[in-house]
């Protein structure tokens, strides 16, 4: 049940334990159960909005960063990944194999914001060697949800 | 002024409109309308499919293929349904048509002389009474029974055989009802037919999409494999509608005349589906497992659902429909459908669509996602309350 339900979850956070229950032919209360446990062992780390700020009027700009860094000899990415993790600018991070070491997403108000934020706060870090900016221009899509309008069904009653 | 309807041949003006079509004209008159209705897989066909296609064009295979289809598909198609179901078949035993139902027109014509009459158990799909009528055969509906799980009984098929019945259709999995046949079930009606010279249509279409037990052909039963004409296709098990292409399997004697009209109608079917059917039937058998587990999910959120909100629902083991009876609400199927429509812009089809032993049902197609699903349900269950 367990793969079953987080992929439910992870589809669609807002559907109730008695919905989840019908779909897993099982009970509510083994939902809720399951639901407990895993986000007391960290399986389960959240819930969000998939949210398409262009429709908003928030000033927002994103940018994803690739960064080069030279490990540290006992602590490897760890150190670093860890204080980079701590802005909350930064909304996701991740170690990468191939051309460089790790990837950022990271959000701000204006373009300024996001170059302040290199230059100032990953630059200067002991082991990052480069940076590489890329602005995100547009997303098509998003937690594995299309944020275009107009994405209609196109199937039609023949018979 | 041309007179066309005296022109026309009678069979064709007499065809009574579907069923399904007459509602949803309704219904594609109002605006923000969400539908129930499609019969068709929301999935987009499997990606590894779509290339196969895309590189058969890009190689240039844009001729005929054989009348009987792709040597090479017939071949995979013997071997899916020996792995699948048993089933031995020659591959000039199988004939690719265009969909199902090219399988079903040319069953029907290949056997039904005017007078014979077909045996029909319905709630079914729409199509077979007016192919029949095409014929100048008899349509014989036998009513199938939410007491008997919408399966043929022994005893229905033998109080429908008279010295002119001459084939018997057998739609299961069952759309509307998610009838399935068991093997006892299935015994007990082969054990009928095998004393008579009938032949059997056996419409599987929906053979993969079962949520309890594995579907058993008829076919596979000790002496019904001579008497079957199997008919399947792509479109359901691997969301291939569009693509137009299905097969059926049959005895040589039988698939070397269906050949012929095969050939003089359509020549073949469609080459560049041909090419995506074979890597269907070769690498996505992961695929379809991935959309049934998906469809079951869905399948018992809403009959949850809608038993919940006091629609007694039939628990339905195949298709991606289900059954509910309307009955506690007092309104006809008509009724419940065009004010279910006209009150909460939700589209259903009425159960008499599918044979006048539907009155008292509607048919909800599950194939759409759980988001779109709920937010009909929640609609549904407004509408009963406020009856």
């Amino acid at each position: 049940m367990t793969k079953d339900l987080l992929l439910l979850l992870e589809k669609n956070a807002r559907i109730s334990c008695g919905e989840l229950a019908t779909m897993l032919e099982t009970d509510e209360a083994q939902v809720e159960a399951a639901v407990a446990a895993l986000e007391a062992d960290g399986t389960i780390r959240g819930y969000t909005a998939i949210i398409d700020w262009e429709k908003t009027n928030r000033e927002y700009v994103s940018a994803r960063i690739e960064l080069k860094v030279t490990p540290k000899k006992d602590r490897g990415f760890e150190e670093l990944a860890e204080k980079i993790s701590r802005y909350s600018e930064v909304q996701s991070l991740y170690l990468m194999s191939g051309g460089y070491d790790l990837a950022l997403t990271i959000v701000g108000k204006t373009f300024k914001d996001i170059a302040f934020f290199v230059a100032h706060r990953l630059a200067p870090l002991d082991s990052v060697q480069s940076t590489t900016t890329h602005f995100i221009l547009r997303k098509y899509k998003e937690k594995g949800v299309v944020l275009e309008d107009g994405c209609e069904d196109e199937r039609r009653v023949v018979l | 002024m041309m007179d066309y309807e005296k022109q026309m041949a009678h069979s064709a003006v007499a065809l009574r409109p579907s069923g399904i079509r007459q509602f949803f004209s309704l219904a594609a008159e109002k605006k923000d309308v969400i539908s129930l209705g499609v019969g068709e897989p929301d999935f987009k066909t499997p990606w590894a499919i779509r290339k196969a296609a895309i590189d058969s064009l890009d190689r240039g295979r844009t001729w005929y293929t054989a009348n009987a289809g792709l040597a090479e598909l017939q071949v995979e198609i013997v071997a899916y349904l020996r792995r699948r179901f048993g089933l031995e078949y020659a591959p000039e035993e199988v004939l690719v048509t265009v969909g199902g139902s090219e399988a079903i027109d040319l069953s029907i014509r290949t056997f039904v002389n005017p007078g014979d009459e077909v045996l029909i158990p319905q709630p079914s799909f729409v199509c077979y009474e007016p192919i029949v009528q095409l014929t100048g055969g008899v349509a014989v509906p036998i009513v199938t029974r939410e007491e008997d799980e919408f399966r043929l009984t022994a005893k229905a098929l033998r109080a429908a055989i008279t010295p002119k019945t001459k084939a018997l259709v057998f739609p299961f999995p069952n759309n509307p009802t998610g009838g399935v046949m068991r093997r006892e079930d299935l015994e007990a009606v082969a054990a009928v037919l095998r004393d008579t010279e009938l032949m059997v249509f056996a419409d599987e279409i929906y053979a993969e999409l079962t949520y309890g037990e594995k579907h058993i052909s008829i076919a596979s039963l000790e002496g019904m494999q001579e008497r079957t004409v199997l008919i399947s296709g792509f479109s359901k098990t691997f969301a291939m509608t569009g693509w137009r292409l299905g097969y059926l399997a049959a005895p040589k004697e039988v698939t070397d005349v269906m050949c012929k009209v095969h050939q003089y109608a359509i020549m073949c079917a469609p080459t560049t589906s041909q090419y995506a059917a074979i890597e269907a039937l070769r690498s996505c058998e992961e695929a379809v497992g991935e959309m049934v587990g998906e469809y079951n999910l869905r399948r018992r959120l809403v009959v949850s659902r809608l038993n919940e909100m006091g629609l007694h629902c039939f628990n339905p083991q195949g298709a991606f429909y289900v059954f509910p009876s309307i009955q506690s609400t007092g309104l006809t199927s008509q009724q419940f459908c065009e004010r279910l429509l006209y009150e909460k812009n939700v589209a259903v089809v009425p159960g008499d669509a599918f044979g006048a032993c539907g009155e008292g049902f509607v048919r909800i197609s599950y194939s759409y996602s759980v988001e779109h699903l709920r937010e009909a349900l929640g609609r549904i269950e407004a509408f009963i309350k406020g009856l």
